[in-house]
């Protein structure tokens, strides 16, 4: 059995499924649990193959509440768990990951997003944005990454692991059936021999009895009284707030001169960059904004942007559930705001630029 | 010289008196696993999960690692951390509704995978928890509180006979039974089978408890008991339905 998955670093060509499952095992997943759904099901074909050859464990389930649960079972018992879901599967996702928020269970959850609302389509969205960073009957105390390449579905799903580990939020890669099934180049490499550390993971329970004494450890997710459950979240906040400014990862480009800046993110903001890129070279100040982290929201960052700006233009493949993020970042101010949603609909490079110029 | 009743070496001092009402179930089928779990000496080893519903009250209940989940997913917490780390001997705790409404499906795709756990599913033919609403085990005709004139077959079917079912879609290597706390010898001996055929590898093991309820069933001493011993078991048979240490593989 060999011992790394990858050794150094290799240039490789393929799709974003298996990028995911590589990813995994470089960073040292220990089991994912599944259930079958478009367009993340590659995740599972290429997690079951490579697997076994280096020790890792994989359990399909019967639905995703199931997979799930079983992955919060699997981080509770100190091994890196995680799991890959789309569309209703991600809406079914939200009761355990509302468990994992409650009960800080650093789980790792991928999602290729699909049409919505219910079943739609199997091909792209990214109308999972309001689901996946507030869902659940919670408060959204979680970490959401949204790639943009599939070198960064590489290095974020990586990093989701030690995210979630290390703050111990459940933690999201939130990506979409473009990148999931599209193929393209990217470096894989071992994350230990590039320097990045990786959290250890720690049981909750079924840790072994020291020196012959066993501390049984209680977790629950049910409180008595509202002052209980009041100071629990409290505490969550505060240490949510305190790890925010660590976390939050964002993008900028030619803002400090622009007229106006084209907000966007995941794959559209490669066509809002391409596009920002064009419009420069015509001579039109335009400028380029991508959150990263889609939760917590680069706020302060947009804010700063906003105040410099004439107009900020939110592109996306939804009716604005980004937007709806960015502009209570923005709450007051007066900049004026312009926006190409298409729901479930790829946004290319030359739509924003036409768009652009019919607001200039 | 102490007077005090015994309590099991894996009970939770600190949590006692418990929670549950007076009359309950519960603490019986909890005596009894604790007991078990005593005779087994497992308890550094043991991870209890339980359910939402009355269960949930078991959360603090051992002196062991325990974590309490949502309503019906018991199960796929046991089988995720038994996945993960199968030297934990896992035991999932829940109701009859946690076990054969919401998480039905669960419990049915843990049989048929035969997972390496113990589930315990306490029969007390309503939800508790909640106000005393009809469920999956409800007696045909009982009055429960969405029952008011009784469990009417027609609309809402016969009860679920849970371990008939799992007995009938697990292969070798299951342990199947259903005691009641009328014969908490006999249930003891069940649990203990159960975690035992955990203990060994064989696979999944399922004990369904009878259990009384007097709050919901608005019941006095003599008719609670009068229900559990000879009410119930007319329509949820008492015994083992299928022991791997007692046949060889057929």
């Amino acid at each position: 059995m060999s011992e790394k998955p990858i050794q150094g670093e290799k240039r490789v060509f393929m799709t974003g499924n298996e990028v995911v499952a590589w990813a995994a095992l470089a960073a040292k997943a220990d089991i994912m649990y599944g259930y079958p759904i478009t367009p993340q099901n590659e995740i599972m074909h290429y997690w079951t193959r490579m697997a076994p050859k280096f020790g890792r464990k994989f359990l399909q389930t019967e639905d995703e509440l199931s997979a799930g649960f079983t992955t919060l079972g699997g981080v509770l018992s100190g091994r890196k768990a995680f799991t890959a879901t789309a569309g209703p599967g991600n809406t079914l996702m939200q009761e355990p990951l509302s468990m994992a928020e409650m009960m800080r269970i650093p789980s790792v959850v991928v999602i290729q997003q699909r049409g919505g609302p219910s079943t739609a389509t199997v091909i792209y969205s990214q109308q999972e944005v309001t689901m996946t960073t507030f869902g659940g009957n919670g408060e959204g105390f979680r970490i959401v990454y949204s790639t943009s390449t599939h070198q960064e579905l590489f290095d974020y799903t990586i990093k989701a692991f030690n995210t979630a580990w290390k703050y111990r939020f459940p933690t999201f890669v939130l990506a979409d059936g473009y990148q999931a099934k599209m193929r393209e180049s990217l470096k894989i490499y071992d994350p230990e021999e590039k320097g990045v550390k990786l959290i250890q993971p720690e049981a909750t329970i079924g840790k072994p009895a020291v020196n012959g004494v066993k501390e049984p450890v209680h977790v629950r997710n049910t409180y008595n009284t509202e002052e209980e459950l009041f100071e629990v979240l409290t505490g969550y906040m505060e240490d949510y707030q305190k790890c925010a400014p660590e976390v939050t990862e964002y993008q900028e480009f030619d803002c400090d001169d622009a007229d106006i800046v084209v907000v966007s993110h995941g794959v559209v903001a490669r066509a809002a960059k391409v596009a920002v890129q064009e419009l420069r070279q015509e001579g039109l100040k335009a400028g380029f904004f991508r959150p990263v982290t889609l939760r917590p929201f680069p706020a302060d960052q947009l804010r700063s942007v906003a105040d410099k700006t004439k107009t900020l233009l939110f592109v996306e493949s939804a009716f604005g559930q980004m937007a709806k993020l960015a502009k209570e970042s923005i709450f007051g101010s007066t900049v004026n705001v312009e926006t190409l949603y298409k729901p479930g609909v790829g946004i290319t490079s030359e739509e924003i630029v036409a768009k652009v110029k019919g607001v200039l | 010289m102490s007077t005090l009743p015994q309590m099991p070496k894996s009970w939770r001092l600190e949590s006692k008196p418990h929670k549950f009402c007076p009359g309950c179930g519960h603490g019986l089928v909890l005596k009894a696993l604790g007991e078990a779990i005593d005779e087994l000496g497992i308890q550094d080893k043991v991870a209890f999960g339980c359910d939402i519903g009355c269960s949930l009250l078991a959360w603090d209940f051992f002196n062991v690692d325990t974590v309490q989940t949502h309503h019906g997913r018991t199960t796929p917490v046991m089988t995720g951390v038994k996945r993960a780390n199968p030297d934990v001997i896992c035991i999932a705790y829940m109701g009859d509704g946690g076990g054969y409404a919401i998480g039905s499906q669960h419990l049915v795709n843990a049989a048929a995978r035969n997972e390496k756990i113990t589930a315990i599913l306490v029969n007390n033919c309503n939800y508790a928890m909640t106000g005393g609403q009809m469920a999956p085990t409800t007696l045909p005709g009982m009055k429960t509180e969405t029952t008011p004139y009784g469990r009417d077959v027609e609309q809402s079917g016969y009860p679920t006979q849970g371990p008939e079912m799992v007995a009938a879609i697990t292969r070798d290597g299951a342990y199947v039974a259903r005691g009641t706390i009328a014969n908490l010898k006999q249930l003891k001996s069940y649990l203990k089978k159960a975690l035992e055929n955990q203990l060994a590898g064989n696979g999944f093991s399922f004990v369904e408890a009878l259990a009384s309820c007097p709050t919901n069933w608005r019941t006095n001493a003599k008719d609670t008991w009068a229900f559990v011993e000879q009410e119930m078991p007319k329509y949820f048979k008492v015994g083992e339905l299928k022991n791997p240490a007692e046949k060889g593989d057929e």
